[in-house]
């Protein structure tokens, strides 16, 4: 059994702790559930919505068309009809056609409870009875939610649940015909701002500074929400600049550091990114894409900084590029990116967006036995002299940290020679340097990982992806193949330098992603020398669907 | 007691010959040594500017970042290890130009990190383009009509502000700039001394104009008092008035509540976390136990 929820309301109405109750609920039940958020920027006001889907495994990727529309006020219920199912069950306050089932959430608040701010409990209630998953649950729910409130708060919301629970479920007969109820299963709900975060502590990070900026917010805020149990130095720059500046300082003196932003705050990065490539600092930078250019659309989604991300930075110096594609994921992505700058001493850019970053993904289980976690300090104590630049076959330097033993260490952006100090010695040190950073590029590009591939064997047509259309692909690959159509996936978690990769000889190669331009492709005909033969982009700041694929399969195959 | 000869190197000076950025350098060398630190004790931090290439003329640690950027990844290097004895040292266009937004946040920030400002009023090594303290009329490269922005007071926004410790120097007396920086360093917070830096290239007074117009701060001035300190800093006539200006140790530095929590620890990179921390905080996002 699956079905697709919908929340439709203005912003400050509320959407966000109905749709986060109810996903509580129905994963406390034992189902996988996915969430993905779509918000206009502003603070009241607008049509937001935010939606649910729940199965017996998980099904990490977002579906559009709502089983159950929620609406709390009428024009969200004319924004979003689009959105909706035939015979999908409409809850609001007001009639909606034949398939509407009227509660009046916020009368019924204030004339049975005495406070119209118990409606929204009231409408979990209902969807939880639409949905067939015991009261009790909910219950649970909330009595963790508003524990810190007090008793009283509980109780009040207990009765409000039980209220929109009963009425819904009277007028619910045999029109419902949903139920979830409780299962063995358990599996972690958890955002992909929050695994990015949690990743990067478990990979060692120490220190983050960062500028607000949607949709990569949440990551500092996780940390520094944590940071008595995790020790994670947090500090909110005064710009951008500022964040990856010191980020820098924090890595050259011996702390895993991190800065994350979106795409205008990257663009204000970039200098420092390439003063990363010459100092050899490493860094690690969460780039969490929105549609551009510019302020473009700030709470929306896109893929569209694949090319700025792996260009970025003037001169030629190596650099990693990672795009974390879901939850468990970016929980790995980190400890990756942290352990590649570390090993290369670079900066090191993961990709994320807006659906991965607001979206909850259900994971069974983060492995965390397999994530990558290993040191690359030397002991100053091997050194008779150090010099932080020497010159060695891989162009890897030793990298010790000032202040911790008897050496000195040294962090140059003019060309430097190998103990750190400026050249203009274009005979033999400047190009032996430049050389040497090159030569990491190499090394580099043998350790990226390859693309994992999904039913490839026979296929005639191969999507290639990568970042959190991840989902979306596997799904339309799965539901193509049942209407007997020979497609497979390769989708890509470290992008720049390429991994190795072998391509199926004769398939056709289709890039699918959430851009208007087809940026994957142009790489991979930069990286492979292999062309995309078909594009499936969306680009209008909502995320591809699996539907989405598959309607364009058959439309351009 | 260290001595100046274990900071000495052996790398070429690209400064012009005569600069008064030798006068600074032997500074920060004598008051490292004065304060009994050691090479392994010391970061310097610059941006880019003659004035930002003093960190390769004496041995330490150091980080020659980007044009503005000295201060932020200065704070960078505070924060992941508070036993490193952390200086700014670099030109009045990359701290109160390029990166002029770093060092007012700075200021509210608090770092323990000692700036020490060479002010040419000028952008040198770019040949002579007005720096935000070059006196407006004065005739520039790019203002050939003379400059018609005002000079910035930085001095007085750090007054302002409450920077802990603020103070200017001259740099044909190192002496006294080397005792200036000797109590800036073991001041809690962030100190700023701001250096007369006369250039002999670009300049437009020999080094003697500067000489007459320097004096101290009259030995009557109160350096706790933030509202005299400001009132000396506002007067024109005062832009050569050299010394503490300003001292206050009633500020929180930054990472005070870190610190309090952890102790004063290097963040090490080698450090992960135990797997169960990990574990315990991806409990919180099972969801809520069955009764």
């Amino acid at each position: 059994m699956e079905c697709t929820i919908v929340i439709a309301g203005s912003a400050g109405e509320g959407i966000q702790t109905i749709g986060d109750v109810l996903a509580d609920t129905l994963a406390a039940q034992g189902y996988g559930v996915f969430t993905w958020q779509e918000y206009e920027s502003r603070i009241r006001g607008g049509q937001n919505s935010y939606t649910i889907r729940v199965s017996e495994s998980p099904v990490n990727a977002p579906t559009m068309e709502a089983d159950i529309f929620l609406f709390l006020n009428s024009e969200s219920l004319e924004k979003y009809r689009p959105r909706i199912k035939p015979h999908a069950i409409l809850l609001g306050e007001t009639p909606a056609g034949e398939d509407s089932l009227v509660v009046p959430f916020k009368e019924m608040a204030r004339s049975v409870l005495g406070r119209s701010i118990y409606a929204n409990t009231i409408a979990m209630g209902a969807l939880t009875a639409v949905l067939g998953v015991e009261q009790e649950t909910l219950e649970r729910v909330l009595a963790e939610e508003f524990a810190a409130k007090g008793d009283e708060v509980v109780r009040a919301n207990h009765k409000a649940a039980a209220l929109g629970f009963d009425h819904a479920h009277r007028a619910c007969r045999d029109r419902c015909p949903w139920a979830f109820p409780k299962t063995e299963k358990t599996y972690y709900l958890i955002s992909g701002n929050e695994a990015l975060a949690l990743g990067a502590f478990h990979g060692g990070c120490r220190f983050i500074a960062a500028y607000p900026m949607t949709p990569s917010t949440g990551i500092i805020t996780f940390l520094a929400k944590h940071w008595e149990e995790t020790g994670v130095f947090c500090e909110q720059a005064e710009d951008e600049i500022a964040a990856v500046n010191m980020a820098l300082g924090a890595s050259f003196a011996g702390a895993r550091a991190m800065t994350a932003t979106s795409g205008g705050g990257f663009a204000l990065m970039v200098e420092a990114i390439s003063l990363s490539g010459m100092t050899e600092v490493p860094v690690v930078i969460v780039l969490a894409q929105r549609p551009g250019p510019a302020t473009g659309l700030p709470t929306r989604t896109a893929q569209g900084d694949l090319l700025f991300a792996v260009h970025a930075g003037h001169g030629e110096f190596p650099k990693a590029v990672l795009a974390a594609s879901d939850a468990q994921d970016a929980f790995h992505t980190m400890c990756r990116a942290f352990h590649l700058a570390d090993q290369f001493q670079i900066p090191v850019i993961v990709l994320s967006d807006q659906l991965l970053a607001d979206s909850r993904f259900s994971v069974e289980n983060f492995h965390l036995e397999s994530a990558v976690r290993h040191s690359f300090a030397p002991d100053p104590n091997d050194f008779q002299e150090y010099k932080r630049y020497a010159f060695t076959e891989t162009g890897v330097s030793p990298r010790l940290y000032p202040g911790r033993g008897p050496h000195l260490v040294t962090a140059d952006s003019d060309e430097h020679d190998e103990w750190g100090h400026i050249t203009e010695d274009l005979a033999v040190t400047a190009p032996s340097m430049h050389a040497k950073r090159l030569r990491k590029q190499v090394f580099l590009q043998q350790e990226m990982r390859a693309p994992f591939s999904y039913r490839t064997e026979d296929a005639e047509d191969i999507f290639c992806t990568w970042g959190s259309t991840k989902g979306a692909a596997l799904e339309a690959v799965d539901a193509l193949r049942r209407e007997g159509a020979r497609v497979g996936l390769m989708h890509w978690s470290e992008l720049w330098p390429p991994p190795s990769a072998s391509f199926p000889r004769k398939a056709r190669l289709w890039t699918v992603e959430n851009n208007g331009t087809g940026q994957w492709a142009s790489l991979m005909a930069l990286g492979y020398g292999r062309g995309a033969e078909k594009r499936i982009l969306r680009s209008d700041g909502l995320p591809l669907t699996a539907d989405d694929i598959r309607r364009a399969y058959h439309e351009l195959g | 007691m260290s001595s100046v000869d274990l900071f000495q190197n052996d790398v070429p000076i690209q400064w012009c010959p005569g600069c008064p950025n030798f006068g600074i350098l032997t500074a920060v060398k004598k008051a490292l040594a004065g304060l009994g630190l050691k090479p392994q004790d010391v970061c310097l931090v610059s941006g880019i500017g003659q004035a930002a290439k003093l960190p390769h003329y004496l041995r330490c640690h150091y980080f020659n970042g980007l044009h503005g950027r000295a201060i932020p990844v200065a704070t960078g290097i505070h924060a992941a290890n508070p036993h490193l004895t952390t200086l700014v040292t670099t030109g009045e266009g990359d701290c109160y130009g390029e990166g002029g937004n770093h060092l007012l946040h700075a200021f509210r920030r608090n770092p323990h990190i000692t700036l020490i400002i060479h002010n040419n009023e000028i952008y040198a090594l770019t040949k002579g383009q007005g720096s935000p303290t070059t006196p407006a009329g004065e005739i520039r490269s790019l203002h050939l009509q003379g400059v018609e922005a005002s000079p910035i007071n930085m001095l007085a926004v750090a007054v302002a502000h409450g920077c802990p410790y603020v103070a200017r120097g001259f740099a044909l007396d190192p002496e006294a700039l080397s005792g200036l920086i000797m109590e800036a360093v073991r001041w809690p917070g962030l100190a700023l001394i701001e250096v007369i830096q006369p250039c002999i290239t670009w300049g437009r007074h020999p080094l003697d104009w500067y000489r007459e117009r320097v004096r101290q701060i009259p030995g009557t001035h109160d350096p706790t008092d933030q509202k005299a300190a400001l009132s000396l800093l506002l007067e024109d006539e005062n832009r050569f008035m050299v010394g503490c200006f300003y001292k206050n140790d009633t500020r929180t530095p930054f990472g005070a509540r870190f610190r309090q929590r952890f102790g004063d620890r290097p963040l090490a990179g080698e450090d992960f976390p135990d797997m169960e921390r990990t574990l315990e905080i991806l409990r919180t996002f099972r969801p809520t136990p069955r009764t």
